[in-house]
């Protein structure tokens, strides 16, 4: 369940910075839209989760309770609780609670190593959320809302049905 | 003792198949040699072994009487068939010795009747125990993974019931339905050749990097390592435990259970008797963890050795 | 017969209510349910929202109090009683027979099912607690052959319920300490059974290796699906080979036992799995309630290969319900 190739192609120039603005108004809308994230989180929230999108080549850092996330090139974390790694469709469908992840790591789509509780609550919180992605982050474009969410919507279906056959 | 009450020694039910000669000179020991207040009989494992020593016991019993010592009958620990459910019939029908339920439905057959409660029937806090005493339970062998803290409050709150604690032995610590050590050596349980008599004292399972875990015993899942609390032993007595139960291994029993004896009687320090409990036991690793609230595994308070 | 299907957060139990199920069983967020995973469960308030969503939908809403009180901590375990009572449970899951009198004496009207945990695994034990705490329905351990099962069937005073599909216990339920004696977290008194926060992989040359507490609990070289470090599920070395000394990593599938169960009189087929996320229970609960209606129907519908996608090892066993297993 990788990228397509000219999906990988397009995303690789692009700079740390901009992914990075992408992934903090994200974050931003998630947190806003999803407030009971936290209470499932409990003392996790406070955990450093490294995510790691093996087919991007990227790194993701959450700290929770900063609401931040840093975003850096490369697979390997240095200081990290929990790292979790799979392709950038596999955790964005967890994410998305489209995939289960206990068939996904048994089928080693997605490794978890570090902190296996924190892991597990960041899971199980994802989880109640019933992210939508698209809904959640077109919200976030004001007036343009509706277009970006039927875009981000279209790319995911593009996406599903040219990679995903596990995304049901 | 704090509690007001001589600390008694059981000796548990031999939970491995031992051939007939082992069996036999066993039980004579015991009834002859060893310092125990009650000897518990019955095979509790697995029923497919009954008949090894099932005319044995009648013997045996009459001869453990006769030396003074109080005799029970336990009671299978898994019922699933008819022969184990007209096993624990025929054992509630006796008059002769008490029975130990291995399971609820020895309890429920009882009736009310004066009865002992094994430590594989779950008794996690006093009301339980409660249930249990109001329909004839009159003393409980508490559950081994129970912390200290837990059979302090029990004890507390169901004071007119004699506790037991699982003092020495491997741990029983799970029973199947499936048999992994016939498995292991290439059978099934339906024609398992009772390969689990070739292991007297367990087949050790190992992780892959060379750990003792665990050891098998036909259906049943005991620990590497023998439990001890013989340096607890003045804790157990401090919380109002009535009987300490021994688990029969191989190795010399009749000393094992002169050092409890000694220890409950306050005339032997119990890291000393630690100690010389690891002679009587040379190839063990001994363990307290669950009474310590930590892993089963670990062996706190042993400040005679470093490992 | 009615499909039970488990639910880990409100989500999941909405999820299971679409889905098909009839009843939906969940736990509290605390030791007092078996499934006392971080990140899971129920607070009062999601409970009462959950059980009033249910039953708008014709569904139960079934909670599991199924571990044993912790001596001296008895309050949580009756709390947690009262707790399901008030916000609209159609029955609760209990193990401990002290719990069971509170309950019974307490609550009269609230159903009381018996837990897996309470490893009630003949007859005489099941009837035994219907007359002593009118329990109305007995979940069956995984120990039983299905004969064992019909035979139970026909003599039980009350309702039974059968696992159907996944996790699987190898150790009678409710009474083993395998996790205790290597971690000290046991299921009967935590709610956990090799705990997360226990769980370590290392990557060990090539090989992927799952320790739990001091214990290394499997190796997987490259490319072979792997397992959670579940102790009756790992790789050890016994009389010199190494291997799955107790099951291999597998999840119960006994779904071809179904037109035997319905003839039975089973009442209900439980899905273990509340741990689990939201894309296994729809799947899971779509798949089976098809195949139940395929039976009403009088029409073989099968397709083994979605389930097993979702197993442990990706593969299925049908456990002691099968007795070339044991």
């Amino acid at each position: 369940m990788d990228l397509p190739r000219f999906v990988r192609l397009l995303l690789r120039p692009m700079p740390v910075a901009a992914i990075q603005l992408v992934a903090q108004a994200s974050l931003d809308r998630v947190v806003a839209r999803h407030p009971q994230l936290f209470d499932r989180l409990r003392e996790y929230e406070n955990r450093r989760f490294a995510i790691v999108a093996t087919d991007l080549g990227l790194c993701f850092i959450v700290v929770p309770r900063s609401r931040r996330v840093s975003v850096q090139r490369g697979t390997s974390v240095p200081k990290a609780d929990v790292r979790i790694a799979g392709s950038l469709l596999t955790l964005l469908s967890l994410a998305e609670g489209r995939l289960d992840g206990d068939a996904e790591f048994f089928a080693r789509g997605l490794s978890i190593e570090g902190d296996m509780e924190a892991a597990l609550a960041l899971r199980n919180a994802m989880e109640d959320c019933r992210l939508d992605l698209p809904t959640d982050l077109g919200s976030a474009a004001g007036p343009l809302s509706r277009p970006v969410e039927r875009g981000l919507s279209g790319i995911r279906s593009y996406l599903l049905s040219h990679g995903g056959d596990r995304w049901n | 003792m704090a509690a007001g009450h001589r600390i008694g020694l059981t000796l548990g039910p031999l939970l491995y198949l031992w051939d007939q000669p082992s069996w036999s000179d066993f039980y004579r020991r015991v009834a002859d040699e060893v310092e125990v207040d009650t000897v518990v009989l019955g095979e509790i494992v697995c029923s497919k072994r009954d008949h090894f020593h099932a005319g044995a016991i009648e013997r045996i019993a009459e001869r453990l009487t006769a030396a003074g010592k109080r005799v029970r009958l336990g009671s299978p620990a898994l019922v699933t068939i008819e022969r184990e459910a007209k096993t624990v019939r025929q054992l509630a029908a006796r008059s002769d010795y008490e029975l130990e339920a291995g399971e609820l439905s020895a309890h429920a057959a009882m009736e009310g009747r004066p009865h002992a409660i094994g430590p594989l029937v779950n008794v996690y806090n006093a009301p339980t125990a409660k249930v249990l005493a109001a329909r004839g339970a009159v003393s409980i062998c508490l559950p081994p993974e129970l912390p200290l803290a837990s059979m302090r409050s029990i004890i507390a709150g169901a004071p007119d019931i004699a506790f037991e604690v699982f003092a020495f032995g491997k741990v029983p610590l799970a029973i199947s339905a499936r048999c992994a050590h016939a498995r292991n050596k290439g059978l099934v349980k339906d024609n398992c050749q009772f390969v689990c008599g070739e292991d007297p004292d367990g087949l050790p399972v190992d992780t892959l990097d060379g750990q003792h875990f665990l050891a098998l015993n036909g259906v049943q899942t005991m620990s590497s390592t023998c439990q001890s609390l013989i340096t607890d032993v003045p804790a157990l007595a401090d919380a109002g435990v009535r009987s300490l139960r021994l688990s029969p291994q191989v190795c010399d029993m009749v000393r094992v259970a002169g050092l409890f004896r000694s220890v409950a009687d306050g005339r032997l320090e119990p890291e000393a008797a630690h100690s010389q409990l690891k002679q009587c036991y040379p190839t063990a690793a001994f363990s307290n963890g669950f009474l310590h609230a930590v892993p089963g595994h670990r062996l706190i308070g042993d400040r005679l050795s470093a490992l | 017969m009615e499909l039970i299907c488990p639910a880990g957060t409100p989500a999941s139990f909405r999820d299971a209510v679409e889905a098909g199920a009839d009843a939906v069983y969940c736990g509290f967020r605390d030791e007092t349910n078996a499934r006392n995973f971080p990140g899971l469960n129920f607070n009062a308030q999601e409970l009462t929202e959950a059980a009033t969503h249910a039953r708008a939908n014709g569904v139960s809403t079934l909670v599991a109090i199924n571990t044993y009180m912790r001596a001296g901590a008895e309050e949580l375990w009756y709390r947690a009683v009262d707790n399901a009572a008030t916000a609209g449970a159609d029955a609760i899951i209990v193990a401990d027979l002290g719990l069971l009198a509170y309950a019974a004496e307490r609550h009269p009207a609230l159903r009381r099912h018996l837990s897996v945990q309470a490893a009630a695994a003949n007859v005489e034990h099941i009837n035994f607690l219907v007359d002593a705490f009118g329990i109305k329905r007995v979940v069956l351990p995984r120990v039983l052959t299905v004969a064992e099962v019909g035979a139970i069937c026909r003599k039980a005073r009350c309702e039974t319920e059968v696992f159907v599909f996944g996790g699987l216990c190898v150790m009678e339920e409710g009474r083993c300490s395998l996790s205790s004696y290597a971690t000290g977290k046991s299921p009967n008194m935590d709610g956990v059974c090799s705990p997360a926060s226990h769980v370590r992989y290392r990557q060990d040359g090539s090989d992927m290796v799952s320790e739990l507490g001091d214990f290394t609990i499997n190796r997987f070289p490259k490319d072979e699906p792997t397992g959670y470090p579940t102790l009756c599920k790992g790789r050890f070395v016994a009389g010199g080979t190494a291997g799955y000394v107790f099951e291999d990593p597998a999840s119960l599938d006994v779904l071809t036992h179904l037109e035997a169960l319905a003839r039975f009189g089973v009442s209900a087929l439980k899905i273990e799995g509340r741990q689990r996320g939201r894309a296994y229970i729809a799947q899971v609960v779509r798949e089976i309630r098809n195949r139940l209606d395929g039976l009403a129907a009088g029409e073989q519908r099968e397709d083994g290969a979605t389930l097993r996608k979702l197993s442990e090892g990706q593969r299925t066993t049908q456990g002691s319900y099968d007795k070339r297993w044991r």
